[in-house]
């Protein structure tokens, strides 16, 4: 209860929890005569993480660049808000409310976390930077997102990879992002930062967003995840809800169980 | 079922207790943290985030050094001379810095300085026109050439540093090939007879009494630019987007900086310093030497790189400028007031550029690095 008084409080236009945000159906790319991505259905919503599951090459990529408006699906219908849609720009995208984070992040190292939250947009009184109030804004941002940030002048290269992470969501969500798409956000992360990440990830779904959790770790992916999609060589293993898996069922999609078994007896050999 | 089912999916939201209390736990964990590091490294931290530290703490090192040995720098008379010898390299040196900032160099700098003078001194005498007429448009095309230096660097996405080489190279040619077409000689001359020159003269190379000394006027144009760009760089929205132009050029597109025009304008932006500087020296004299501002762009590199600014662009201060083009005046002047050989101030300059880059390729790291 007093958590949906909290992201009524922060986000008043999110959608109560559960809506779908972005409903995928037989979705697919092609370049050319190659065909990157075929058939993949799926959905975001509200509250929940949607997890992106598949090797290097499996369409992840493609996948992701579709919702993020960077390419145009060739295949299926994609739905935004009840409406069919087809991004033409990033910008389209992001006007839909529909945010990705990039795994370089798109932060300046050596700005100040403030001056790199606002990036962009900054906001101004008369020609001047309103300093005072960005300091404010992104200080209140970062708490929200669970990360307490004495001093917001520190150089974004000062922070740890987590952190980073963490500037980068809260920057998307305090600029109206209502679905996040995360690329990778702990690939490049050691053990203890992943996790760092994850409760982020977490914070965002406790704020009402849906997120869209791109990842080649099946174990961090569960530990987070309300839905599954499995990519292989461009199609959807699977696509299901957590109460229909189970961790080991997820790992044997992801891995190939019978190519694991095959390499186990090769290596044991 | 129920203890995996995700949080949500049934649109009633009723987190157990639990959890809320575990992530309160966990954020105030995480606050001590944060605020156990800011403590740690506060001062320091501090200290790296003033680029011009470096610059301020080496100039007050010189200023006291000079007063010791040599007697003129405590006059007034003297303090006017340093502060002149300063000026017109700081005036520049404002602009390279806002480009070094931004990622970029400019080669060209000085020699668009003897193009601008040259341009005002040869079109208002040829023509016989109204000084200001000259001027200003020197003003429209020493402008020109700077968008040019932007948008070459923009189309051809070559290193600035060879593009702007290849318009050094350029503009050297003609400023001393047309003067001495048109003027017979490499010595442009003759504006002092026309009209219009002494308001020139006021505005650009007049001198206001100093403690019974006389300061030019150059040096009230360069204390003005700097706290204008001071302001520019670190208060206005352009000034964020020259920090993101250089520090991550890509993230500063992904996220709505128009980078190209950034820069574009920062090379405006030498131009116009350029073309500040030559009409001073043009209004000095009344006459322009056509080989006048070769060698001296890396002077204006020099102080900006002595003023905390990093080579590879992103971090920097105009208030360092300033500061580094202060140890060039103090240094320029104070040599031959302790009576020395004048040799030495290369040797100076030397070693204060090695001092200042590897100083601050270590802010850089501290920066950047120590998380990583």
């Amino acid at each position: 209860m007093s958590e949906s008084t909290h992201r009524r409080h922060t986000s008043p236009e999110l959608p109560p929890a559960g809506t779908t945000l972005v409903e995928l159906s037989g979705i697919g790319k092609r370049y050319g005569n190659i065909i990157a991505l075929r058939g993949v259905s799926t959905s975001v919503r509200a509250a929940e993480v949607t997890c992106v599951l598949g090797d290097n090459g499996a369409g992840k990529s493609t996948f992701i660049k579709i919702i993020a408006g960077a390419h145009v699906h060739s295949e299926g219908t994609m739905i935004v808000d009840g409406q069919e849609r087809r991004f033409a720009s990033p910008r389209d995208a992001l006007d839909a409310g529909i945010a990705t984070v990039y795994q370089d992040l798109a932060v300046v190292a050596l700005m100040p976390i403030w001056r790199n939250f606002f990036l962009g947009s900054e906001l101004r009184r008369g020609p001047l930077l309103d300093i005072k109030a960005m300091r404010a804004i992104t200080r209140d941002a970062l708490a929200k997102m669970g990360i307490d940030l004495r001093d917001v002048d520190q150089p974004v290269g000062t922070l740890s990879g987590g952190e980073r992470q963490c500037v980068a969501i809260a920057r998307a969500v305090h600029f109206g992002a209502r679905v996040l798409i995360l690329d990778e956000p702990t690939a490049a992360l050691g053990v203890k930062q992943s996790g760092v990440v994850l409760r982020y990830i977490a914070a965002a779904r406790g704020r009402g967003l849906g997120v869209v959790f791109i990842t080649h770790n099946p174990h961090h992916a569960w530990l987070v995840g309300d839905r599954f999609v499995v990519l292989k060589r461009g199609l959807a293993m699977c696509d299901k809800e957590k109460s229909e898996l189970t961790l080991d069922e997820l790992v044997g999609l992801m891995s190939g169980g019978a190519e694991l078994d095959a390499l186990r007896h090769e290596l044991a050999g | 079922m129920t203890t995996t089912a995700p949080e949500g999916s049934t649109g009633e939201r009723d987190p157990a207790p639990a959890t809320l209390a575990d992530r309160e736990t966990r954020a105030a964990q995480s606050a001590a943290i944060a605020d156990e590091r800011v403590a740690e490294t506060g001062l320091v931290r501090k200290a790296l985030t003033r680029p011009e530290l470096g610059a301020a703490v080496a100039a007050a090192a010189i200023l006291v050094f000079f007063l010791v040995m040599a007697p003129s720098f405590r006059t007034p008379a003297g303090i006017a001379n340093v502060l002149d010898a300063s000026s017109l390299l700081g005036i520049m040196a404002i602009a390279v810095a806002l480009l070094m900032i931004g990622g970029e160099f400019d080669l060209s700098a000085g020699v668009q300085t003897a193009s601008a003078a040259l341009l005002a001194t040869i079109v208002s005498y040829q023509l016989t026109l109204n000084v200001w007429a000259g001027v200003f448009i020197s003003l429209g095309v020493t402008m020109l050439i700077g968008a040019m230096n932007g948008f070459l660097l923009a189309r051809t996405g070559l290193p600035s540093f060879i593009v702007t080489l290849g318009t050094f190279f350029v503009l050297q040619g003609l400023n001393l090939a047309v003067t001495k077409l048109i003027t017979g000689s490499v010595l442009a001359t003759g504006v002092a007879t026309l009209d219009g020159w002494e308001s020139v003269r006021a505005v650009f190379a007049s001198e206001i009494p100093f403690f019974g000394a006389h300061l030019k006027i150059s040096v009230v144009w360069w204390l003005g630019l700097t706290a204008l760009a001071a302001v520019l760089l670190t208060r206005t929205r352009f000034g964020n987007w020259i920090f993101a132009a250089g520090g991550a050029k890509i993230a500063a597109r992904q996220v709505g900086v128009p980078v190209t025009r950034v820069k574009t304008l920062l090379y405006m932006g030498v131009s116009l310093c350029a073309w500040i500087v030559g009409t001073i020296t043009m209004a000095r004299s009344g006459s322009v030497q056509a080989n006048l501002g070769i060698g001296l762009e890396f002077e204006y590199i020099i102080a900006a790189v002595i003023g905390g600014c990093l080579m590879t662009g992103g971090f920097g201060s105009v208030i360092g400028a300033a500061l580094g083009a202060l140890i060039f005046g103090m240094t320029k002047q104070g040599i031959p007031a302790a009576q020395w050989d004048n040799d030495w101030y290369k040797l100076f300059l030397g070693v204060m550029l090695l001092g200042a880059t590897v100083l601050n390729t270590a802010v850089r790291r501290r920066a950047t690095g120590v998380k990583e």
